[in-house]
């Protein structure tokens, strides 16, 4: 072997030890994940621990005429029933919502949604809480409801929030009716209207983003635990986001900060559904506060569908403008927004609609104006970013399905009128007309790789002969290819515009490294699911040179982790993986200060090598990390102070825009209307990739969401505001039955701002997928002219559109 | 998703099973595998007092043949149906309707029993009993009587078992050897209860349909025998048109409820579709 072959193979092998960004670490957690040993709220259990159960309103708009709660207290193993009456001398009847409204935890006068929250009742365990649930007396006067969100602003409309009635200017400016929220304005309307009012071709269609749940399979929870001698609360809930909800709990509580402890154990996914705050963890915390003794609060899965948070509901008039030949011209969005009951959307504070504003897509277009409108309705409240950055889904799948009726008034192919709209590689950083600036993207690059390796062209002439066979009766069968090709924005985000009740949205991370070398790790993230415990151990690992296996993450105590805000719009990654590698880089200075002085040379006589610092010229002489690290505590550097600890709080100076190219074929049977999905590729650019099996299990997870929204998955409700199908019998959640093949694919664009240029993956199939596979039904009706076809796409709604089209006989 | 209080008790043999259901009257329920009752009890949309549990019976669970008849232990569950290769051999269309029921998990505990005693119209097994002439053995504090499937159910969850009766086995009858038959189910997703599902049981001889018999489940109260359906298959070649009547025979027999899982008009639309397809199946298997 000669030397360099020699030097080569010893690299290779102390970089393979490491088990750094860019390998396939197995998932650390799946040690205890899959052994059923994890440790979720539900597991805890403390002495003398009661159990809190809600009674539920079987109303979605009533008034409440009385309350008696004799009977429940007086069932044996009851200790408490807590009403609004018990809570509103304490000022908790009502508590914020991150909206900038408020939001009932026990309801006062009136309910507003079906299922809503009327009583608490406390009890020895949970069987006698739930029995004690039915003998609540409430006595309720039945009013008009409001389903329809187009309905809510009518003149004649029954008023829903009575508490702000008179209130007409709102968190985001003024109300144009009782049960109007805000109006939420960008863009240049003068601009767009000059644009489409000249236009050759002009597209118009309401798209509906429909109502449905992340349905997290773990339920939302929460065990709170007071001390009334210290004055302390310990507080573990299913939190994504776990210092806010410290700082909430202060804020509305009035303990101080530094006397609440909260901790999110192990969480079995939150997909959005477990950023806010909710009556179930206020009611156990007022309940230990009150009774000195620990309370915990389990949802069930009714009650997860039915009243934490949903996503959606949006109805989206979508208009593009282009010229005969293909080039857009503007868009014009109006949204009209059902946030039920109470805004209770989680979004960063300034931004009411989210990043709506991210609609204009991975297209160049010159100008556009949106006007996002919120109304009230006898709904479950919430309207959180399911598996997606806030209300980015609901913004793809707007342009993305325009862009597919555009294509089909214009007469050219879906594909081709994407390529000629994109914005090209070397307009980066792009600034869109609606006031983001995109950091990097390659788009044909991405869409010529993924049109290879699908077979376009192919595609499209099995699909003409297909639909000839079909129209001379040789096939009930029809065939749809999907397109989307997406641009994400995740990583919230700069201070400048992005808040959380004031706080702004950095992240954070602590790294120490100990004597002998192994390293702790504290995130202000809390991971649900995402594998924080493996990816962020393989930052630092090619940081620091310390091997993954030797590094510890923890997250989800506030008393130990730095302040962060959280795990949601696939944050992590861009905001706390960027703190992390600023915080490694920080020790590795240190280090390399110690080191030069071990050496007895120069710092700038260094260079980093893997896992140790050597000197230039002298590949021999060299101090690895672990040397380095024993040497911090034994003999650090005169004037140096001892020891190896960094922490960073990382603003980031710009969101990242992660981007895809999603193709689906799906073949349609006409008789039933079940749609097959026959073939789905997801081409995704998240940047630099730390663990590809990550992201592919990333991707693989957000495809299926996507399929379960687009194909099936609803939250309804009938005319009197019964909410149907709350349960997993109707409720769309697929099984690996069916759910279909994954093929995964990947371009690399680095984000140019982010410490090693990744840019977050773990909603970007979600996002990119829904609009996918609603294109591919679209597509597969298209030559029938069915016009656009809302989602979800189940069997009886397809069979409807063949009924419509004559296509039954 | 909290059940009420109840009591539970676990008989060891048929006669104490009746005796305690009689004894314990409307508060009592007999359970089985449990599949159906337990989702209801959580809701609490039932809310029996006595849950009477028949697993610790021998003798229920049993498969074999007597006479003309195979015979199967009302305890006996999915799983044990689907493994017999003695019903493979004998009453194919068994198997096959048993491996649509839910998913391998619940199939180890649900029963043949239950699913056909509980009168869920949701369930696969009653329309498929009632398409092969079954019969069920009931059992009570008097003894035993044989009620046919056909006549068995009365309404939704509503059965021809008076207080205290439990069903102890079903007997059906072999088909002839070289008959068709299929079980073709919509349903919309692993787990689900149909759409519309229908069971075809038919025997050929020169090319023509000499036997049929027809069940539909989950779009009616109860699960339905299409008797004017197959009536009209009989002595044909099975022609379209043929068919065409048949099918529209059975859609005119459904009454379906509107669910999350579609409108009436498209679940007996389905019903249509599913016994066109059962049987075509059955025809392709059925020996002419």
């Amino acid at each position: 072997m000669n030397e360099q072959v020699k030097i080569d193979t010893d690299r290779a092998e102390r970089t393979e030890k490491l088990q750094g960004m860019g390998c396939k670490r197995k998932r650390v957690e799946d040690i205890r994940f899959t052994q059923g040993k994890g440790s979720y709220v539900d597991d805890l259990k403390l002495p003398g621990m009661l159990f809190g159960d809600f009674v539920r309103s079987p109303h979605a708009h009533a008034r409440i005429v009385s309350i008696d709660t004799s009977r429940a207290k007086a069932l044996p193993g009851v200790i408490a029933v807590l009403t609004a009456a018990d809570l509103k001398p304490l000022g908790l009847h009502y508590m914020p919502t991150l909206a900038g409204d408020v939001q009932a935890v026990l309801a006062e006068h009136k309910v507003l949604f079906q299922n809503q929250e009327v009583a608490f009742v406390i009890a020895e365990d949970r069987y006698i809480a739930s029995d004690a649930t039915e003998l609540v007396d409430v006595v309720y006067e039945a009013l008009p409801c409001i389903v329809d969100p187009f309905k809510a602003m009518l003149p004649d409309a029954p008023i829903l929030r009575e508490d702000i009635q008179d209130k007409m200017v709102g968190a985001h400016g003024p109300r144009k009716h009782p049960n109007h929220i805000f109006e939420w304005q960008i863009g240049d309307k003068q601009a767009t209207d000059d644009v489409f009012a000249k236009a050759d071709v002009t597209i118009k269609e309401m798209l509906v983003d429909h109502r449905t749940h992340p349905s997290p399979l773990e339920t939302c929870q929460s065990l709170a635990s007071f001390d009334k001698v210290k004055g302390e609360l310990t507080l573990w809930g299913t939190f994504q986001a776990p210092h806010v909800i410290r700082t909430v709990v202060s804020l509305i509580s009035g303990l101080p900060e530094h006397k609440i402890h909260v901790i999110a154990p192990d969480i079995g996914g939150g997909f959005g559904n477990k950023v806010g705050a909710y009556a179930g963890y206020v009611c156990s915390v007022v309940g230990s506060i009150v009774l000195g003794v620990p309370v915990k609060w389990v949802e069930d899965r009714m009650e997860n569908l039915s009243t934490t948070s949903f996503a959606r509901d949006y109805h989206m008039t979508t208009e593009l403008a282009a010229t005969k030949d293909g080039k857009i011209l503007g868009m014009r969005v109006h949204v009209l927004a059902d946030h039920g009951a109470f805004d209770a959307c989680a979004d960063p504070s300034k931004w009411p609609a989210g990043f709506m504003n991210i609609c204009t897509g991975s297209y160049d277009i010159p100008v556009a104006h949106l006007v996002v409108d919120g109304v009230y309705t006898n709904k479950a409240s919430g309207g959180v970013a399911y598996r997606c950055s806030f209300r980015v889904t609901e913004a793809v799948f707007a342009i993305e399905r325009a862009i597919e009726v555009l294509a089909q008034k214009l007469g050219m192919d879906a594909a081709e009128l994407r390529i000629k709209n994109f914005i090209k590689a070397e307009q980066f950083p792009y600034h869109s007309a609606l006031g983001w600036e995109y950091d990097s993207g390659d788009y044909h690059t991405a869409m010529k790789k993924a049109m290879d390796a699908i077979g376009y062209k192919a595609l499209r002439a099995e699909q003409a002969e297909k639909r000839e066979a079909f129209k001379r009766g040789e096939t009930r069968e029809l065939m749809g290819i999907g397109i989307s090709f997406f641009t994400e924005i995740v990583g919230a985000g700069p201070a400048k515009n992005c808040d959380i009740l004031g706080i702004a949205m950095f992240d954070s991370a602590e790294i120490r490294i100990h004597p002998t070398g192994s390293v702790i790790a504290r995130m202000g993230t809390k991971s649900q699911g995402q594998g924080h415990e493996t990816t962020y151990a393989q930052i630092i690992a090619t940081e620091l040179g310390i091997p993954a296996d030797d590094i510890m993450i923890e997250e989800g105590n506030t008393d130990t982790a730095p302040y962060g805000l959280g795990t949601y719009g696939s944050r992590s990654t861009p905001v706390a993986g960027a703190a992390t590698a600023v915080a490694a880089r920080k020790i590795k200075a240190k280090a390399q200060m110690i080191a030069a002085h071990m050496l007895e040379v120069h710092e700038g006589d260094l260079e980093w090598d893997i896992d140790r610092f050597r000197v230039k010229g002298l590949p021999e002489k060299f101090k690895t990390m672990k040397e380095i690290a024993w040497s911090a505590y034994n003999a650090p550097p005169p004037n140096l102070e001892p020891g190896l600890e960094a922490v960073n709080y990382y603003e980031p100076p710009n969101m990242t825009y992660p981007f895809g190219a999603y193709f689906c074929i799906m073949d349609i049977d006409v008789d039933t209307g079940v749609a097959k999905t026959r073939r789905f590729y997801a081409l995704d650019d998240c940047g630099t990739r730390i663990n590809p099996m990550i992201i592919e299990g990333q991707v693989h997870g957000g495809l299926t969401e996507a399929f379960a929204c687009a194909m099936g998955q609803e939250i309804r409700y009938d005319e009197m505001g019964n909410v149907m199908g709350a349960s997993f019998m109707d409720f769309f959640l697929p099984t690996a039955v069916e759910t279909p093949k994954w093929e995964t694919d990947f371009t690399v664009t680095p984000s140019p701002h982010h410490p090693i240029g990744a840019k977050g993956v773990g909603e970007s199939p979600h996002v990119g997928g829904v609009p996918c596979f609603s294109n591919a039904v679209n597509d597969a009706y298209a030559f029938l002219d069915a016009g656009h076809i809302q989602m979800p796409h189940d069997a009886w709604r397809l069979w409807k559109v063949g009924e419509r089209l004559g296509l039954h006989g | 998703m909290i059940p009420g209080t109840f009591e539970y008790h676990r008989p060891t043999t048929v006669e104490s099973a009746v005796a305690l259901l009689m004894q314990l009257g409307e508060d009592a329920r007999p359970l089985a595998g449990g599949h159906s009752l337990i989702p209801l009890m959580k809701t609490r949309l039932a809310a029996p007092e006595h849950l009477v549990d028949l697993a610790a019976i021998e003798g229920l669970r049993r498969i074999e043949v007597v006479g003309d008849d195979v015979i199967i232990g009302a305890m006996t569950t999915q799983h044990s149906v689907i493994a017999s290769a003695l019903l493979a051999e004998l009453v194919p269309i068994l198997r096959e309707t048993a491996l649509v029921i839910a998913d391998p998990q619940i199939r180890y505990k649900g029963t043949i029993g239950g699913n056909c005693a509980n009168g869920d119209p949701g369930n696969d097994m009653p329309a498929l009993m009632q398409c092969l002439g079954a019969s069920y053995q009931l059992t009570g504090t008097g003894g035993s009587r044989q009620v046919p499937a056909r006549d068995f159910y009365l309404g939704a969850y509503e059965t021809a078992l008076e207080p205290g009766e439990i069903v102890t086995e079903i007997r059906i009858p072999v088909p002839p050897a070289g008959h068709g038959y299929g079980y073709e189910k919509l349903k919309r997703k692993v787990g689900d209860y149909a759409t519309a599902a229908a069971a075809v049981v038919i025997t050929m001889a020169g090319g023509t349909c000499i036997s049929a018999s027809i069940g539909l489940t989950n779009v009616s109260e109860t699960p339905l025998w299409a008797s004017d359906s197959a009536g009209i298959l009989v002595g044909s070649t099975l022609d379209a048109a043929t068919v065409n009547a048949a099918v529209a025979a059975a859609e005119a027999i459904t009454n379906p409820a509107s669910d999350m899982r579609g409108p009436s008009e498209y679940r007996t639309k389905m019903a249509g579709i599913m016994l066109r397809r059962a049987l075509d199946r059955a025809r392709a298997r059925a020996t002419v």
